[in-house]
Formats: C-alpha cells, structure tokens, sequence
C-alpha cells in the first residue's frame, strides 16, 4: 500500500469518554474514491473531521493511525494541521449556502485560499483565480469573480467550494454530503464535474453519503458505517451485487428502481382538441373526488426601487388544475422553487390565493368564510417535513394529538381519551407514553406523532409535505408504509409533496410534475416514469442517480447549462394557455410551442 | 378544556421544572438568597429592631454605630437599622411589582405586535419607541411629578418606562416563534389565533421574558432610589432607601455612615436582581454562556 493516499489504522474517536466511532481502518489509493456510507449518527462525519484535525477541543479525542504523506496526522501539532488543512487535503461541506462568507467577493474568497497556500499575489493571483473558476465551468468568470455569493445559485456556490478544494491541488478531498442540499439535476452536474476533476488531478476522494445512487455512480470502494462501527467494506461493485450485511441491503433497495430502469421509448403525445386538460382527465381512480382544484395561481410580489413599490410579481403557482379521488395518492414533484409546497400551503390557507377554485368533497372552499374554512380544516390535513419543529417542544405527544379534537368539538373526557390511545396505537406508538414530551422520542416516531395528530381530525385528504424526506433511509420505509397501511385502512387520499423520486415511486398512484410554478405532466406514476413525455421531465429523471455500478455510463444525464425562465413577471403579465397532448389514458403532457 | 387537554403532561413538566432548579448556577443561587433574605427583613422588621423608623429622638443624633443604635442615628436620632429594613418594604415592593406591571403590559402588547404585525405591529411599536426615546429617570421623574409622588403612582411612572423593553423582546420572540413549523401546524390544524398566540407561542418566549425582567427589576429598585434622592419618593418621615442616601448627603462629611448604609443596601438588591438574571439567562440560552 505505498500508493496510499491515506491511510487509517484503528481510528477511535470519542467525546467527553464516549467512544462514537470504533476502530475504523481504511486506505484510499491516488485518485481512488471511497465511499463513507451511513445514517445519521454512524459516525462518518465525526470521521472526517478526525482527518481534518477538527474535532472540538477538549472533548473530541481521537486515538489510532492516519497516515497521511509518511506521517501521523494524529500526532501532528495545530500549526502543522494548518499547513495541511486546505493545502494538502481539503474539504468540500454540504451546506453550500452558508459555507461561503456572504459579504466577501466569490473571487476574494478564492483568491484568499491560493494566496495562503501558494503564495500568489497581484495579477498572477487573478489569473489562478480565473483559472480555478473556468475549471469549475463557471460562466463568465471575469464578471462573476466580482459578485457576492447570494447572486449564485445553490449549485453554482456547490461549484465555487469546489473550487476552493481544488484549488492548491490537494491529494485527498472530503467530500461530507457535497450534493444532499441540491436538487437532483444539480446534484448530477456536481457529480460529473467533480469526477473531471478528479481524473484530471489525480486526488483521492474521500466521499461521505447517505444514498447509495451517488455511491453508485461516484466510488470505487465503499464503507458502509454504523453506530461507529464498519459493518461492511468492499469493491462497489461486490458490495452492490452481493451485500454480506441485511443493512446494506436495505440502503440498496431504498434507491429508486422505477427512475433507475432505462426509459423506454415513447410515442409521440396525440395532441387533445382544444389543448385543454379535461376535467375528467385530472381523477382516474374510481370513486368521489376527494380534492379538485383549478387554476390555482399564488403570486407573491417583488418590491424594489427606492420607494419599494411592486416591480413584479413571482408566479410561484401558475394555472394547476388537479384532482385526486378517495383513497388515492396523487405526488408533486419538482425541483426546489417549483411551487410544489406552495400549492399545499394555498389549499389549507398557509399561503396566499390569486385566483382559482378548490372543491374538497364536491364543496367549494370559500377562504373568507369561517364556517367554511373550518369545515376545510376538517377534512383537510397537513405533515409537516420536520416532525420535531412542527410540534410544540412544551407539549406532550398526548395532549398535542387531543388538542384538535378537542378545538374543533369532535370528542370531549375519556372518549377523547380513548380515540388519543388508539390513535397512537394506529400508528405504532405505546399510547403509556402519552404524557412524553417530543424530544423524547426519535425522529421517526415523531413523524408518526405527526401523522396520529393529523388522523384525529379524521380527514379525507392529508397533505403530506416532504414528509419523509428528513428522515434515515430505513425509518422511510417504515413510514412510508405506516402511510400506505392508513389508508388502505381508512381510505384517506394524500397529497404527497416530494423531490424524493423513490418515495413517490412507492407511494403514489399518480404523479404530477412541476416546473416554475406549472404542472408539466401528470399521469400514472409507472407511466410517467417509463415513458416521460415531457423534456423537463425526462431531465429530471435522466439526473437520478444509477442503481448499481454496473449502469455507469447507460445513461448519461441530460445537463443544461442555460438558465431556465425567470419565475418573476412584470405586473399584470398573462400566461399563454397551455397546450396538453394525451400518452395514455391517463397520462397528459404539456405540449412547448 | 385546560384540565383535560393536560393531565397526561403533568409529570413531564414537573420534571421539567425540577431539571431547572437542578441547573441554577451558583451566582442565581446567591442572588436568589440575597433576595428572599431582603424580603424576610423587609417582612419580620418589627421582630429584628426594637426601633420604630420613624421615632425621633433628639438626645441620639447623628450618634456612630454601635452603643444601642446597630447602625447609629440620623439628624433627627432616628435609628438607621430600623430605618433600613422597613425601607426595604418600599424599595422591595416598587422595584417588584412595578416590573411585574410592566411585564404582563409590555408583554401583551408585543405579543399582540408581533402576532398581527401590519398597523397594528406599527402603531405600537412606534409609541413603544417614542415612550424608549426618553431616559427612563427623566420620564418617570415628570410622570411623578405630574400625577403626585405616592406608592402606586411611582410603581405605575416606573412600569411605564419599563413597558417597551418587554413589548420589544415578546414582539420579537412572536416573529420568529410565528413562522416556525409547529405554529404553521397549529393553524393547519385550524387552530384559533388567540389560542396558538397564548397557549403555545407565549410558553416558548416565556423563559427570555422572566430574564429580563429579573434585570429590569434591578434598573426599577434604582429609578426608585434616584427618584428618592432627588426628592420626588414617597414624602418623608417614609423611609426609603433612597431618601435615606439623600438625607444622608447633608452629613456626609461629618457622618458618612448615613448615606453609606443605605447605598449599601442598594448596591446589594441591585446585584442580587442582576445575579439572578445573568444566571437565568445562562440556563435559558446555553450559547450565550459558551460564549462568555
């Protein structure tokens, strides 16, 4: 192993006493990849950080090998670890948002890291700068080196702290989530550049992750981590064919297959007469139409100039006509900004209407009136994405799942009582805990608080936004399913919001897909996924990462690098009326001029 | 519906609050026993002086301490210790009770601010200001002079210049309590606006709003002590403390132990109230004792 970028022997790392990571060896060759795969809590950040010299003083101890250039980096003082952070290895974080300083020049930022290690300065300094930005295929380098980072997009910014990693040719990179915060066509280009990159340096890369679909398309080796302990470690490709260990193997299966399968080829969409999207055309399953809704608009105003008067307006939602029928689930999917959350926040009134029409069971939703606002309420539930965040810290689980009940007059005294045990029992949670606070709990029964808190009122539909997607790869599925049980139980409907394709994939019967605020097409979920119809939608799937190794370079993901139309519009600006062709019975596209 | 909407939460908030107590740091603790030892004198001072406060005696004036008087006399041969302790009556109840005013004032107020916002968060905020652009002292030193210098009047002055400050930190606990998850559920769950304000946005900007108010009672037993002083306290042969100093000032080269006595006890309530708060506030947000 003399061709070691790095090596680990025997890593321990422990706070206050605690061991958290127990004895952990690895070695990642030249320009080799490992993957550090693991749930939150494994351990694999506290790993990296160990490598960085990171950990927090007086508390983090960490005890072992990392041999790194022939020598200990454990052994190393403060002063030397400098030399080595940012020059020799460097690290890439998941945050790109808050990673950069928000009031210094991109280019300053980066300027900053080549003067420290190399040494640069004056016009040679700019030229590296230029240089590392055209590397990171950032357009017009020579303007956007003068601009400050709220100007960048997330991926952009991902792109820049690239940069900044690569920038003093560093012979290992930790790379801790570089792609989770991102939607997923970014998260591709991310991928791609970063895989350039890395065959161009020759650096080895350190990859921390929790999905294994970047695993699959990024590592050469893989080590799947935890409770702080190795619990398997392989060739990628032996590890995706045949995991040793059954936690593996759920990470495996997590992965989307329906968007990992190759399209299949489609037919040309029949265009309708009109162009119009039937009313029929937005309920296929059987049975009463739970929700419908049509030409929902919510528009948010753009104040600017010196008298902050209205310049424009965002269409967060443009014209979205849908429906869903009893006991079906109907997903939103889309990539962050295109208005999916916006449409469940203006149903249940979170969030400003513009204009449209929304029934739910058959009666109309009038926003103004109480009465009928309240008999929305009723019938009409939400989840949250954070199950801690949307529960009260001070209230216990008991008394937050009685409240509603009890607001809204349902139940009163032990029958209250009795419906807040068996609802807690429903959804798998001993109702002896009742009196617990939420912080006692962990984050999946907490999402199951969510969801028995909701089920109270007895709702028809239950608008479920982003729910799973905070949550461990294996409490997912666990919730996923409690979800699907529910309502095969109670017939609830849901609205399930999500950027997470192999949630949706699970659960919905349906799919409607968003981009800038519009509905692109929306069908059958098998259908949608196999024959995409529309070009935004078969971008999307083309960014979702392989299912195994062995797909690396069937597909190649469909980038594009120009920026899409702008969601702002001048005041009083009017949508063209859509044009929609039908695939399948079901299945309706939006046809571009 | 309190009763039956929380019986099963009663053991954890029991814990809860135990866990506080647990968690008081050792400057709370003093200042906590500071405190409560001023307001034991305060209510036993007939059994810890045998001195009425206000008796004169014309054969012991401005005798030093010791020889029968604990803390000697004043001009008028009137004992000081006793003077001391039932002044802290005055000082203990107007620096207590005229923050308690302003805190459930102040509080309502920017809770109702920060909750409506728009006018109403506007027009509120902009008086709050306009009361905060005056020193606290020059304030409620025309407001006393304006209404008359009685116990309630200078508990009312005092909670006047003490509403803003309360009006401030509930408004802006509101605001970003108001677009938190939970508070967005609440309403999903079609939840009156009174109800998700009072019953669970309030318990959450509590903890930050008894802080401060244990160190604006420290600001109000001083605003009472320079009211006092300059002669618009409570009207003699009352004593107060910081009428006392006042008093005491006329003597000072010749008996500095008048005016030295009760400052004494001012600086002491002032610390104790300012103790409590720094260490509650430590409790409450652990960032900002990590930080210090």
């Amino acid at each position: 192993m003399t061709d070691a970028a790095i090596s680990v022997r025997d890593l321990r790392v422990s706070f206050s006493g605690k061991e958290v990571v127990h004895g952990l060896s690895f070695d990642i060759p030249r320009g080799g990849t490992l993957a550090l795969v693991g749930e939150s809590g494994s351990g694999k950040s506290v790993t990296s950080l160990a490598i960085m010299g990171l950990l927090p003083q007086g508390i983090g101890r960490a005890t072992g090998e990392i041999l790194f250039g022939g020598r200990n980096l454990l052994g190393l003082s403060e002063r030397d670890m400098c030399r080595i952070r940012g020059g020799e290895i460097s690290m890439i974080f998941q945050e790109p948002m808050t990673s950069l300083n928000p009031v210094q020049r991109v280019g300053d930022q980066l300027a900053e890291v080549i003067r420290l290690h190399r040494g640069l300065s004056g016009a040679e300094l700019e030229e590296a700068v230029l240089e590392m930005m055209r590397k990171v295929r950032i357009p017009a380098p020579e303007k956007r080196l003068r601009q400050y980072p709220h100007t960048f997009s997330g991926g952009m910014r991902q792109r820049i702290m690239i940069a900044m990693a690569l920038a003093c040719s560093p012979s290992l990179i930790i790379a801790d989530e570089p792609t989770t915060a991102l939607d997923v066509t970014v998260q591709a280009q991310t991928l791609q550049l970063l895989k350039d990159l890395q065959q161009e340096t020759g650096a080895a890369v350190l990859f921390i992750t929790h999905d294994m679909g970047v695993v699959a398309e990024v590592a050469d080796e893989v080590l799947v981590m935890r409770h702080g302990k190795v619990i398997e470690h392989g060739a990628v490709h032996d590890v995706f064919s045949n995991p040793r260990d059954p936690y593996t193997a759920d990470l495996i299966r997590a992965a989307p297959t329906l968007a990992g399968a190759r399209p299949e080829a489609r037919p040309a969409p029949e265009p309708l007469p009109g162009g119009a999207l039937p009313a029929a055309a937005e309920a296929c399953g059987a049975g009463a139409t739970v929700l419908e809704v049509r030409d929902l608009k919510v528009r948010f105003p753009v104040h600017g100039g010196l008298l902050g008067r209205v310049q424009g307006n965002v269409h967060a939602v443009e014209k979205v006509s849908l429906s869903i029928a009893r006991g079906e689930t109907l997903g939103l999917v889309g990539e962050s900004g295109s208005g999916k959350s916006t449409i469940g926040k203006a149903i249940i009134d979170l969030a400003p209407r513009q204009g449209g029409e929304i029934r739910v069971a058959g009666q109309r939703i009038d926003y103004r009136d109480k009465a009928s606002l309240a008999a929305m309420r009723r019938k009409v539930q939400m989840i949250f994405q954070d199950p801690y965040g949307s529960l009260d810290a001070r209230q216990s689980v008991g008394s937050a799942i009685l409240e509603p009940m009890l607001v809204h007059g349902l139940a009163k005294g032990a029958e209250a009582q009795e419906r807040m045990a068996w609802l807690m029992e429903k959804v798998g949670l001993d109702p002896a805990r009742a009196g617990s606070l939420p912080h006692e709990f962990s984050g999946g029964q907490r999402q199951r608080i969510c969801i028995a808190r909701a089920l109270a009122m007895e709702p028809e539909l239950i608008i479920a936004d982003e729910a799973v997607s905070a949550l461990d790869v294996s409490i997912k599925g666990q919730i996923i399913d409690l979800m699907i049980g529910l309502q095969e139980e109670l017939g609830v409907s849901y609205l399930f919001v999500s950027h997470d394709m192999s949630a949706v994939e699970r659960i919905c019967d349906r799919v409607a897909v968003m981009y800038f605020g519009e509905i692109v097409e929306i069908g059958p979920t098998p259908e949608v996924i196999r024959q995409p119809g529309h070009p935004y939608t078969r971008r999307l799937l083309s960014a979702i990462p392989i299912t195994h190794p062995d797909q690396r370079g069937s597909r190649r993901p469909i980038l594009t690098e120009d920026k899409p139309s702008s969601p702002i519009k001048p005041v009083g600006f009017q949508s063209p009326p859509a044009q929609w062709g039908r695939l399948g019975s079901d299945h309706f596209v939006r046809c571009e001029a | 519906m309190t009763d039956m909407a929380h019986p099963p939460a009663a053991p954890a908030k029991r814990r809860a609050r135990l866990g506080l107590l647990r968690r008081l740091n050792l400057s709370t603790w003093i200042g906590l026993v500071i405190v409560v030892a001023l307001v034991l004198a305060a209510i036993f001072a007939p059994w810890l002086t045998e001195y009425s406060p206000s008796k004169q005696n014309i054969l012991h004036q401005l005798s030093p301490p010791g020889d029968g008087h604990l803390l000697g006399t004043d001009q008028y041969g009137r004992d000081i210790w006793a003077r001391l302790l039932y002044g802290a009556r005055y000082s203990l109840t107007i620096g207590i009770f005229a923050i308690v005013v302003a805190m459930i004032v102040g509080t309502f107020l920017g809770m109702i601010a920060g909750f409506l916002g728009g006018r109403t968060d506007i027009v509120l905020m902009q008086v709050m200001d306009v009361i905060l652009a005056f020193p606290a002292l020059i304030l409620g030193l025309a407001l006393v002079a304006l209404i008359g210098a009685t116990m309630g009047n200078i508990i009312i002055a005092i909670a006047f210049t003490a509403t803003p400050a309360f009006a401030r930190i509930a408004r802006a606990g509101v605001m970003t309590q108001r677009d938190r998850e939970y508070a967005q559920a609440c309403r999903a769950l079609g939840f009156s606006g009174p109800r998700i304000l009072f019953r669970h946005i309030m318990p959450a900007i509590l903890p930050e709003v008894m802080v401060m108010s244990s160190l604006w009672m420290a600001t109000a037993v001083r605003t009472e002590a320079s009211l006092a002083f300059i002669g618009l306290g409570l009207a003699p042969p009352t004593p107060t403390w910081g009428g006392m100093v006042r008093e005491g000032y006329d003597n000072i080269l010749s008996s500095f132990h008048l005016a030295l006595a009760p400052s004494i006890a001012i600086l002491l309530l002032v610390l104790a109230f300012n103790l409590i708060g720094d260490g509650l506030r430590d409790v409450v947000d652990p960032r900002l004792k990590d930080a210090s």
